[in-house]
């Protein structure tokens, strides 16, 4: 099996100052899942289970970095994890019964037909956890990371973190939601919730209030993984591919997109910065969709990721397919948001007053959303109305938290 | 797993919704109970309307009884049952098909029940 990671190993423009340490979290994160899932299945908890990795990995960090990372870091961790599931154990009154469960059976090696981690994701991504919790879980039981380093790359403080992991890990015990890939009618729905929580994961990596150069973990590259993990296990789901393929092509265009901590709005980026192998990758990812011939919202934001990436200039893109995919995807999301992206496409097609028409009914519901007010005063400036774009792009500015954002808009404030 | 699920329903939409049509819905909630005998440990109880309610609530100076439900909020309960089902997944199942969900206001709350009393042991 080719391993997902290969689209982002090596990518360029991560600092060289926390490389090793990425070598490191990329070792955990291909086993972390893995080892929370087959002790959650011994123990019947995923709790004690998640709580033991979690601890293994934290050893794992400190001892790794300076002695180097161990020949078998599977089994390193395993072992850690089973140790601390002893202690755990210990120190609980209904010892001896579940020291039995955990000597049953055999820990490492036997995998499973599908990838156990699935199941795992599904149960961390339950609707019944709110959207912050299923985020936090997903990072800490299935991609490996630290509380510490999910507080440092979603802003959020630890405590807040490590409280929202420990009630969402209690309720999936206690509400008895199941560790299980839904079957039948639920899957579509439940798969959605996923692709979400990854979808969140890629956007959550940009949006991060100052720019996010402090983050040591850079959680585009765990949603990109996550994305490779999901497509892998579930093939015949055209919708795991599709957001595969949209965070590939985000992926390719990321060094054109900031240069040296400044964002790079589209139709401005220099299109040979755009990484070709990602490209391709996400335009196979894309193919392996359309053959499964189930349409839905990923495939569609990928395929309109598609014409951009084929346009060698911005002039050259084809805005009526741009258009005719955000019709189509208003099928299945008529969110402003949506509705907002294909306004600008929008003015494309139709020029600029219909674009702003558009937008304006849309006011009510994006009134504090940033971008809102960014796409008003770029439709205005076209009309010639220069100081109604002026007033939008301060109100943008007002509403904008990320660093870099700012720097965009103010640049265009100055022009 | 065992849970109680709770009907719980808008007092001022249910007023709203024409009388043929809550006879409507009405009758396929026994079919409801009829399709889902094997899982519905306890039928539970259908409550008199929260008007009838009475309120018996702690006081400084000993219980305060008063007119009214417990809770302000304006959706109230109109009923309960208990569920046997092996998972949350299962009776999530169970509560998407409770036919008064086509009317607004109304909702289903699952809640997993003490079957375990260990914890309270000493």
């Amino acid at each position: 099996m080719s391993s997902p990671d290969a689209a982002s190993a090596g990518h360029p423009g991560r600092s060289d100052a926390a490389s090793a340490d990425v070598v490191l979290a990329r070792v955990v994160r291909e086993e972390a899942g893995r080892i929370v899932a087959s002790l959650t299945r011994s123990l019947g908890s995923l709790d004690l289970a998640e709580e033991s990795v979690a601890e293994a990995v934290e050893e794992a960090l400190g001892a790794w970095r300076g002695r180097g990372i161990p020949p078998n870091p599977g089994g390193w961790l395993t072992q850690a994890a089973r140790h601390n599931a002893l202690d755990r154990l210990r120190r609980e009154k209904r010892y001896r019964e579940k020291l039995a469960l955990l000597a049953d059976e055999p820990m490492a090696g036997a995998a499973p037909d599908v990838d156990d981690r699935l199941p795992l994701l599904f149960g961390c991504c339950h609707p019944a956890l709110s959207p912050e919790a299923q985020l936090a879980l997903t990072l800490r039981a299935v991609c490996g990371l630290t509380t510490a380093q999910i507080a440092r790359a979603t802003l959020a403080p630890e405590a807040t973190v490590a409280q929202r992991i420990v009630r969402a890990k209690r309720k999936i015990g206690a509400a008895g939601i199941p560790l299980r890939i839904p079957e039948g009618a639920q899957r579509a729905e439940r798969l959605d919730l996923v692709l979400t929580v990854v979808s969140v994961l890629y956007s959550e990596a940009h949006l991060v209030a100052g720019g996010g150069a402090a983050a040591d973990r850079d959680l585009a590259d765990d949603a990109l993984w996550l994305s490779g993990v999901v497509a892998a296990a579930l093939p015949s789901e055209p919708e795991a591919h599709g957001l595969r393929s949209l965070l590939l092509f985000h992926r390719a265009r990321e060094d054109a997109r900031a240069v040296e901590g400044e964002l790079v709005l589209l139709g401005d980026q220099d299109r040979s910065l755009w990484d070709a192998t990602l490209l391709a990758e996400a335009r196979r990812s894309l193919e392996r969709a359309a053959i499964l011939r189930r349409p839905g919202r990923w495939q569609l934001h990928a395929a309109i990721a598609a014409c951009h990436a084929d346009a060698e200039s911005p002039a050259e893109t084809d805005w009526l397919q741009v258009l005719t995919l955000y019709d189509m995807l208003l099928a299945y999301d008529r969110s402003p948001v949506v509705r907002l992206n294909r306004a600008v496409a929008l003015a494309e097609v139709e020029g600029p007053d219909a674009a702003l028409a558009e937008v304006e009914a849309l006011a009510p519901a994006l009134g504090g959303y940033h971008l809102s007010h960014a796409v008003r005063a770029h439709l205005l400036r076209r009309l010639g109305r220069v100081a109604e774009a002026t007033e939008s792009d301060l109100r943008a500015l007002e509403l904008t938290a990320n660093e870099a954002e700012r720097r965009l808009i103010a640049a265009r404030l100055d022009r | 797993m065992k849970y109680v699920i709770m009907f719980t329903s808008t007092p001022e939409l249910d007023a709203a919704v024409p009388p043929e049509r809550a006879q409507e819905v009405y009758a396929r909630v026994y079919e409801w109970f009829g399709r889902n005998e094997a899982k519905i440990a306890d039928g539970g109880a259908e409550l008199q309307p929260a008007h009838t309610a009475t309120t018996v609530t702690h006081g400084p100076e000993g219980p305060v009884v008063a007119d009214g439900p417990f809770s302000e909020a304006k959706e109230v309960v109109g009923g309960f049952s208990v569920l046997d089902v092996d998972d949350l997944d299962e009776a999530i199942a169970i509560a998407r098909s409770w036919p008064m969900l086509e009317l607004p206001g109304t909702s289903v709350e699952i809640r997993p029940m003490v079957t375990d009393y260990s914890q309270f042991e000493q």
